[in-house]
């Protein structure tokens, strides 16, 4: 069996063994397109009135993600958090290198579409980097802060800008990832909670769509590349040594030999969920957080207001984990 | 010769083979990784000749 496309029998640009299908450029593109629009429908993410608000990191997933819904005809902007996040302190740190795939591909779709970016540090005075070093545990602060930060601004966002859903770029691998660390410490609250969809609720938090979970990394990395949508390749400087990425190693080894390995673990999982083999995650009831006004499980302040208050500690006193 | 580039290095290897070899060489998943050559995409089972310069693409990320 040669690897020619299935559909046309041209050049295949890639073989995805766990469909035991081979595709050429052009029908890749068109099978990646269907599978997003079928599995958007299916799990009712988005309806086609809805506006759209794509999280852009300017890496593959969430570029492809936003190029996806604009070719598929919904109205799609984006938002870039500039984090702020720079290994060596000077201005042409990561984040800012992260920003101009953003804007590059922004501007490639533009009038279509805008690019919104928010500047953590021209908000809050200080940079996600700065903001971790004042508090939280130590090992892994970067990225905890880095997630809070993200969860709050682009919920807060979201909502201020009046978009009806926030999209991410979500990917299988990610998806399997998440739910491997939760199988390994049984955290089956946090597992109950792992959705495709996140509805809106009544106190503020917007409704949460993961249109490419049913996709793995790899195909979303040729979706880039055929597409010709350039991306950032380098990695996060904070993300060395990461258990996500760990896991993911772990899932490609499992993959390599038995392939769709990853597929069924996670689809079984959502199965499952859906047969009520999980107990049912109830949300916490929320307040609104007396300082920002987002929704949060806490009295008083939420975790966001609590982290930047905290006082940062002087650059320098600790280094990069 | 092969010309492999992966990640910034630039690695040589003996052409008649395969890029699945190619990546099973230089001690990756090709779950991991995609080829390219002269650009495009290429799937793991493509012969490659005697003279090459192939690309490989990590496509894990996230932290």
């Amino acid at each position: 069996m040669g690897y020619r496309c299935r559909k046309c029998s041209g050049d295949s640009v890639i073989n995805m063994r766990q469909h035991r299908l081979a595709l050429c450029e052009d029908h890749f593109i068109e099978w990646v397109q269907k599978h997003a629009a079928e599995f958007i429908r299916k799990h009712r993410m988005l309806e086609p009135e809805d506006r759209v608000l794509v999280a852009v990191s300017g890496g593959k997933d969430s570029l492809s993600l936003w190029s996806i819904l604009l070719d598929l005809g919904y109205q799609a902007d984006g938002i870039y958090i500039d984090l702020g996040i720079d290994r060596d302190r000077d201005e042409s740190g990561y984040s800012k290198r992260s920003l101009q795939y953003a804007v590059e591909f922004a501007q490639s779709v533009s009038p279509r579409a805008k690019l919104h970016v928010l500047d953590i540090k021209a908000v809050y005075g200080r940079s996600v980097t700065e903001i971790a070093r004042g508090g939280m545990g130590a090992k892994r602060k970067y990225c905890s802060a880095c997630g809070l930060v993200k969860r709050h601004e682009l919920n807060r966002m979201t909502r201020e800008l009046g978009y009806a859903v926030l999209a991410t770029g979500h990917n299988l691998d990610d998806e399997a990832a998440v739910l491997m660390g939760n199988s390994l410490n049984w955290e089956v609250e946090y597992m109950a909670r792992q959705a495709l969809v996140l509805p809106a609720s009544s106190t503020g938090l917007v409704k949460k769509v993961k249109p490419l979970a049913r996709f793995y990394e790899r195909e979303m990395a040729a979706y880039a590349i055929v597409r010709g949508i350039p991306y950032i390749m380098e990695e996060c400087p904070f993300s060395e040594g990461a258990t996500s990425l760990g896991y993911k190693e772990v899932l490609n080894s499992m993959e390599r030999k038995s392939s769709g390995t990853k597929l069924k673990f996670y689809f079984e999982f959502l199965k499952a969920k859906k047969k009520g083999l999980l107990p049912n995650y109830v949300p916490p009831e929320l307040r609104l957080c007396e300082k920002c006004g987002e929704p949060t499980g806490s009295t008083g302040l939420c975790a966001f207001c609590r982290l930047i208050e905290r006082p940062a500690r002087p650059v320098g006193v600790d280094t990069l984990e | 010769m092969i010309k492999v580039s992966f990640k910034g290095a630039e690695h040589t290897l003996e052409g008649n083979t395969t890029v699945r070899k190619i990546i099973a060489a230089l001690g990756l998943n090709p779950e991991s990784v995609l080829a390219m050559r002269d650009g495009k995409l290429i799937v793991n089972e493509t012969f490659i000749g005697k003279e090459a310069e192939i690309r490989l693409i990590s496509v894990v990320s996230g932290g």
